[in-house]
């Protein structure tokens, strides 16, 4: 059995950094050194940082973002689109979208995708929230940006059969050959995808 | 320990950062789990996809311990059915019935019959009869299997039409009539019906209500458990595109 090598205090926050993705305890008793090795200009501003996260942080009523005012920024940002919904199952996914800066619109975070596996049924979803959302008046398109996986895909189905009887335009992401992907490595699913999927050049 | 078999993906759950706990279908070790490791990466995600068939090598110390595959893959279906929701239904559906039957306890038969089923998933015309099939199948191999060859009351062959809810027997038009309500349909296509003839909408619809009452009575309820949801988005979804 391993000794401790430091006070209860450092030994905890080494065991909830290891608890971090990314860090096993290894790792985490490095970064935990650093930190303490930083105290004033790393540990300080970081135990602020959390605090005041931990106390703002709520989940946006009506997209699922999680942002320190609630409606979120997004949702609150008038230069966006009210009439394009972007689906997303994750909030991860919803930075990610907004890295590429390519969604001029608004997101609504689903929260997960339907699993038999993991016993994730409808209802576990937010997914009369997105109903309701694209019921309002002014909403045209909705974008199901979820992921290109059996669970995702159902989901995105279970989620147009439930927009079915709105007057909207319905569409997903393309499926295909990613931007630096070689033909030779990828899978012959995505390639028949892409084949199926060409465009005009 | 160690063996390697083929099998169809039912399923993979996030075990870790990377790896997965993979759930397969094999044909000769029954439906098997095991640890992959690296399994959340871009080259294996997309071959763990449920529908998928894969070369699978399973090794452990220990016979009862969870082990690891090693997976190469074989066919890729999923992308092909990601383009049709009867087929992602279809495929949702099949993964929860193939998890009605114990684990490591092989069934060759059920697989091969999932491997074809989940070939055609995506063409309407044979996803519901071959569907309908495979679930009595299921029914037979978990011990519930229902006697279609010959009328419970009157021994005949020929002519049969309804199928007892008690004894989960055939039984002819004439012996059967005066109890028709009380009696379940059973639709030609399961009885000589010749292969090539497509079964009328209404016919997949006794089908699937024939194996879904005894698939509920027998095997679900029991456990306090339903029907999957998708099944009855299947069903629906089957039933319309046979119109």
């Amino acid at each position: 059995m391993s000794r401790s090598v430091a006070g209860p205090e450092i030994e905890r926050l080494i065991q909830l950094m290891a608890r971090l993705p990314g860090l096993g305890p290894r790792s985490a008793r490095r970064a935990a050194l650093h930190l303490i090795k930083k105290r004033e200009t790393l540990l300080g501003p970081l135990s602020d940082a959390m605090r005041v996260a931990a106390e703002r942080v709520v989940v946006c009523r009506s997209c699922g973002n999680v942002d320190t005012s609630d409606p979120c920024t997004i949702c609150t940002d008038a230069k966006r689109d009210p009439s394009l919904i972007v689906v997303v199952e994750d909030v991860s996914d919803l930075w990610a979208l907004e890295r590429s800066g390519a969604v001029p619109g608004r997101y609504h975070v689903l929260g997960g995708v339907l699993s038999p596996l993991d016993g994730v049924r409808p209802e576990h979803l937010n997914i009369e929230g997105l109903v309701s959302r694209a019921s309002e008046p002014g909403v045209g398109e909705i974008i199901l940006a979820l992921n290109a996986t059996v669970d995702g895909q159902t989901t995105a189905h279970y989620v147009t059969e439930r927009l079915s009887h709105l007057p909207l335009k319905i569409t997903r992401l393309a499926h295909g050959v990613p931007v630096g992907g070689e033909l030779d490595y990828l899978d012959e699913g995505t390639l028949s995808a892409a084949i199926r999927s060409r465009t005009a050049f | 320990m160690h063996w390697s078999d083929e099998a169809l993906v039912l399923g993979a759950r996030r075990h870790g950062e990377s790896g997965v706990v993979l759930e397969l279908m094999t044909r000769e070790h029954g439906r098997h789990l095991g640890l992959v490791h690296g399994g959340r990466s871009h080259k294996l995600q997309p071959v763990l996809q449920p529908g998928n068939s894969v070369h699978a090598t399973w090794r452990a110390r220990l016979d009862e311990q969870l082990g690891t595959y090693t997976i190469e893959p074989a066919t890729s279906r999923a992308a092909r059915l990601m383009t049709s929701p009867l087929a992602l239904y279809g495929i949702a559906t099949l993964t929860a019935l193939l998890r009605l039957l114990p684990e490591r306890d092989p069934h060759p038969d059920l697989h091969a019959m999932a491997e074809a089923l989940a070939d055609h998933l995506d063409e309407p015309d044979l996803a519901g009869p071959l569907f309908v099939r495979f679930e009595l199948a299921l029914l037979t191999e978990l011990g519930f299997g229902l006697d279609l060859a010959s009328c419970a009351a009157t021994g005949a062959t020929r002519d049969l039409a309804f199928v007892s809810p008690k004894s989960g027997r055939a039984v002819s038009a004439a012996a059967g009539e005066p109890y028709r309500d009380r009696l379940l349909p059973l639709p030609g296509f399961l009885i000589g019906q010749p292969r090539g003839n497509r079964p009328s909408p209404q016919e997949l619809d006794h089908g699937f209500a024939l194996t879904g009452y005894f698939l509920d009575r027998s095997l679900y309820d029991p456990q306090g458990q339903h029907l999957p949801d998708e099944r009855a988005r299947f069903v629906a979804l089957a039933i319309k595109q046979a119109e």
